[in-house]
């Protein structure tokens, strides 16, 4: 497991959190009005996926409350928290899912990716921002949920296609291949 | 005095590689020297430099034999913080480099992590600013400075821990031509200052001479093939063959028949003595002929009045007017930001023009969108890599059809021609990570190419590669030039794509077109290259100095020799 | 891209204060600003933001964008809030004083007005707190103050980078996308869901791409200018402590601790005028 907390850890945490920064003004709207799919969710879950579990849950607390501020003047802490969740929760799996190293193409890190994602995305935003939420903003139970649910669905959705996307496109990116032949 | 830097019997093998990198390197470099480091890619320069600044052994790992001392010491008791208050290393990569919010704080990186109190801080951080003179800038995000302005803040950033020895990683690579020669000048102030140790890698030899160096070693193949001066150095043929370019009026004296002496001090154009070669000069530009480049008679793109301006009354570009004709090859010229990425970012529609038309075939392009104008403009950005987005490279090729809805037999047929005019098409089923730069850099022209586009605007087709990989990239698309009559527009500032391979140059300086001429005319005129931040080219100063009448005439026949050399030789190639 | 919150540089006595004291302050009044529901407590920080926003000199055409997003986010979730829960108010008050019927089981409660009012008002007192201090504080020596107020340097040094890359990644990202638009894959349009995301993968794909570069060029660039040498740093940007700066961080604790007592003290966090 990598607590390692180096250079690299520290660039990555920057570069990334400048990712998901910029890129939260970049939504895909769904068939439902007003709802829109967050790109920069991927991205989180995609680094967490190659660097671990400091810089997934680190890129997801300090992203969000970094692009919220400087995008839409308030900072939610109680939906600041469940993302960094997520971001830990992949993050610890990085190493079975060895993205630099080519390894993530089968089906097992494919289903062990999306499994996790959906348990830490239930965990995060079924649980703790609603909870948060109650405890921290007084709101009421009934929309709380509402919008986690709401959450759920769209993260799921967006991780699962795109953040899967991106974990299997880079890992065949990055991997050498030595038994190439050309053909004619 | 003993040597500051010492390779013994040295050599390297990355823990990936079979084969070493390096292999029995012995160099040794005084204190003071400035020495350029030369070499296609590939050929280990950039690890003997990785191995002087301490990133190997320590980031890139690998198998060592034989010793390297710096300042008498070996790597392994320095450590790489010990290595790093003697070595500085200035990046290729500026934007890399720069890490701090403000040039203020890049310089004071290191002193930060020093601990240096912050009174000190202030005061060292001012003395640097001021030799690289940056001073003015201290307070600047390093959004707001140009390439070059980001080049000086990363020396002073590098010379603010008091350092020995610069090494600089090949400094010429982004920089503008104009930009590059004072990049070179304050190189060699800063020796002549400090006393520094100078390390430059760099693949263009000519730009790099414009001041002085002690000496030049030459790296070819993970050896060290010539260590020796410039003057000796451009005496022989060694360059040509490791496949490094020659000076140009090197090779035009080569083409006169000379043979040029080390006495004579070929390093610099200027201060050469030329008497002896210049009437052999003299009588084959009598001989050499000149070919007009040929010209359709339709256009292919016109822009009328274009005028744009992000705010009222800040035009970026203005009175922007030419006509391109179908199959020309043209370059767009002019210095980093004067505007031609927003030229070609308004011909893609991007952006829309304030005032002005923008014709394709005759037929105005306002009403079309993004999409359809991408299938009859392509545009292929400078990087391969910000373009490719599948990892395969069938995959790659496809997209754009994909996306379009185009059957899938089609796409089959029409991908596997694009792919064969590509010199691809053995590679159809390889991920697109086993390919090397060059053929990544096809990969994202047939992206394009697959959509049958009849215009081609390329950014920076060559940037950074070398000339083996410079010549295969412009060899290759003059050839779809040729065969398919497909116009193609360069955005460059590389004056040797503009002078070898366009007929025409478009050059742009602060918004304004300046001139719509031979790229042999504009390389000739101070005028012009002065404000377009362009250098003139050194055949002007070596027909000048033999007392020919008509420079840009030499240039021309120049040229058009080069050019029919060259395709001789990949006649000769493909018989 | 629209307009985000950035850092402008002024004059004023707020500007001149160090980061550590504007970073204590933002977090103490979040803090505070999230616990209470007394309703005297939040009318005093609405009017004493908006005192401190005035003296900050900001002005309108800094935040005025995302003001208006944070309005209609504002509007929205109070509706949310009545749609979905049009009785939340008596949960908390414990009276129920219809002011009218609307439908089916919808009443105009005076007490889920009240409710509401305090959710907005909640609002206003952070608004402002979070534009001052985006507005007035110098990104880089915010990182400095994180590391003063006991953060690992690491953790202020990752922000730093951040706040240095996001124009770059954004430039980047804004070519990617044209580029990638002009050979005809778009992220919006009339496509299915799944084609666009899967558009959006092949526009984000070269920008992770390059990050990755950035990522390794970053970290080697650090390595050898001695990132990380040893267990503290020193901060060019740094600002020491001044009297302003120990007055406003008193004023903070002191504020802090009087409105918990005084929302605490009635046993919970809600001023109720019904009672």
């Amino acid at each position: 497991m990598k607590f390692k907390f180096g250079i690299k850890e520290v660039v990555a945490i920057g570069v990334g959190t400048a990712l998901f920064v910029a890129l939260t003004e970049i939504q895909i709207p769904t068939p439902i009005p007003n709802t829109y799919l967050q790109p920069r969710m991927a991205i989180m879950a995609f680094l967490a996926a190659v660097f671990g579990p400091l810089v997934g849950g680190v890129v997801g607390i300090l992203g969000h409350a970094l692009g919220d501020a400087m995008f839409y003047g308030s900072v939610w802490w109680s939906w600041v928290i469940p993302e960094g969740i997520i971001g830990v929760a992949i993050g610890l799996c990085a190493s079975k899912f060895a993205i630099k190293e080519g390894e993530f193409k089968n089906v097992k890190a494919i289903v062990l990716f999306n499994v996790v994602q959906i348990l830490a995305n239930i965990v995060a935003w079924a649980l703790a921002a609603p909870c948060l939420d109650i405890l921290i903003y007084a709101e009421p139970a009934n929309k709380v949920f509402l919008q986690g649910a709401m959450a759920i669905l769209g993260n799921v959705l967006i991780i699962g296609i795109l953040g899967t996307l991106l974990c299997v496109g880079y890992s065949a990116v990055g991997a050498k291949s030595s038994s190439l032949n050309k053909e004619e | 005095m003993s040597p500051i830097i010492e390779f013994k019997d040295f050599s390297f093998k990355y823990r990936a590689q079979a084969e070493p990198t390096l292999r029995d390197i012995n160099l040794s470099i005084m204190p003071g020297e400035k020495v350029l480091i030369v070499g296609p890619s590939g050929s280990g320069k950039s690890t003997l430099a990785h191995c002087i600044n301490g990133l190997v052994p320590f980031s890139y790992t690998g198998e060592i034999n034989g010793t390297l001392t710096v300042k008498g010491k070996k790597p392994s008791e320095l450590g790489l913080f010990g290595l790093s208050k003697i070595v500085g290393t200035v990046l290729q990569d500026t934007d890399g480099q720069f890490i701090g919010l403000t040039v203020a704080e890049d310089i004071a990186f290191a002193l930060e992590n020093d601990m240096t109190p912050q009174e000190e801080m202030f005061a060292k951080v001012d003395e640097v600013a001021e030799m690289v003179d940056v001073k003015r800038l201290l307070d600047h995000a390093p959004g707001e400075l140009s390439g070059g302005q980001k080049q000086r803040v990363s020396m002073a950033g590098v010379m603010v821990d008091d350092v020995e020895i610069l090494l600089f990683d090949e400094p010429l690579a982004n920089l503008d031509p104009a930009t590059g020669k004072r990049a070179i000048h304050m190189i060699d102030q800063i020796q002549k200052k400090k006393k520094t140790t100078i390390l430059i890698i760099e693949h263009r030899l000519e730009d790099a001479l414009y001041r002085d160096v002690d000496r030049i070693v030459v790296v070819g193949n993970g050896r060290i093939v010539a260590d020796t001066t410039p003057d000796e150095l451009l005496a022989t043929n060694i360059l040509e063959e490791q496949g490094i370019r020659e000076p140009f009026y090197i090779a035009a004296l080569k083409h006169a028949g000379c043979t040029i002496s080390a006495e004579d001090q070929p390093q610099h154009i200027e201060t050469m003595h030329i008497e002896k070669y210049s009437q052999a000069v003299k009588d084959w530009f009598g001989k050499a002929e000149r070919k007009e480049g040929k010209k359709g008679s339709e256009s292919a793109l016109k822009v009328e009045d274009l005028y744009f301006s992000y705010e009222e009354g800040k035009p970026i570009l203005q009175h922007i007017h030419f006509d391109i004709m179908e199959g020309e090859m043209v370059s767009i010229v002019g210095k980093n930001g004067a505007g031609k990425s927003t030229l070609s970012n308004l011909i893609c529609g991007f952006y829309k023009p304030v005032r002005g038309r923008i014709l394709l075939n005759g037929q105005d392009m306002a009403p079309l969108s993004i999409k359809e104008r991408g299938e009859k403009i392509g545009l292929v950005m400078q990087s391969p890599n910000q373009m490719i987005s599948k990892p395969m490279i069938f995959d790659e090729v496809a997209l754009g059809l994909k996306v379009r809805g185009v059957p899938e037999e089609e796409i089959r047929e029409r991908v596997n021609r694009t792919l064969k005019i590509c010199g691809l098409y053995p590679f159809r089923n390889w991920p697109v990570s086993a390919l090397s730069f060059g053929q990544k850099k096809r990969v994202s022209i047939a992206s394009i190419l697959v959509m049958d586009p009849r215009v081609l605007i390329l950014d920076e087709p060559t940037a950074g590669q070398d000339y083996r990989h410079y010549t295969e990239i412009m060899e290759f698309l003059k050839r779809i030039n040729e065969e398919f009559h497909i116009t193609i527009i360069m955005i460059t500032h590389d004056m040797h794509l503009m002078l070898e391979y366009t007929d025409r140059a478009i050059v742009i300086a602060d918004g304004h077109l300046i001139a719509d001429d031979t790229p042999a005319k504009v390389l000739t005129s101070e005028a012009i290259a002065d404000k377009a931040y362009l250098k003139k080219t050194s055949l002007y100063d070596l027909a000048v100095n033999c007392g020919l009448e008509d420079p840009s005439e030499f240039v021309e026949r120049f040229i058009a020799y080069e050019r029919k050399n060259r395709r001789e030789k990949e006649d000769a190639a493909h018989v | 891209m629209s307009k985000m919150l950035a850092y402008e540089e002024k004059d004023t006595w707020i500007h001149r204060l160090s980061g550590v004291t504007k970073l204590i302050f933002f977090l103490l009044w979040c803090f505070t600003s999230m616990l209470t529901y007394d309703t005297r407590i939040l009318a005093f920080m609405v009017a004493f933001s908006l005192l401190i926003f005035k003296i900050s000199k900001t002005e309108w055409k800094q935040v005025g964008t995302v003001f208006k997003l944070i309005m209609v986010f504002l509007i929205l979730n109070v509706l949310a809030i009545f749609i979905l829960s049009p009785d939340h108010g008596t949960e908390i008050y414990g009276t129920r004083t219809v002011l009218f019927h609307i439908a089916g089981s919808y009443d105009l409660t005076k007490e889920q007005l009240f409710y509401e009012l305090n959710v907005i008002i909640k609002y206003f007192t952070v608004i402002p707190a979070v534009f001052m201090f985006l507005v007035t504080t110098n990104p880089s020596e915010f990182a400095a103050s994180m590391n003063k107020v006991g953060i690992s340097y690491n953790i202020g040094y990752a922000l730093a980078i951040a706040i240095r890359y996001v124009p770059d990644v954004q430039g980047e990202f804004t070519k990617i996308k044209h580029a990638q638009e002009a050979r005809g894959i778009e992220m919006s349009g009339k496509a299915s869901l799944l084609s666009r995301i899967k558009n959006t993968s092949a526009i984000l794909f070269p920008l992770i791409f390059s990050s990755m570069d950035r990522i390794d060029t970053v970290s080697n660039a650090m390595e050898l200018r001695g990132y990380g040498k040893h267990k503290k740093r020193t901060w060019y940007m740094e600002r020491k402590l001044k009297r302003n700066d120990y007055l406003t961080i008193g004023f903070t604790v002191v504020f802090t601790v009087v409105a918990l007592v005084i929302t605490f003290a009635d046993g919970n966090r809600f001023y109720n005028p019904f009672s």
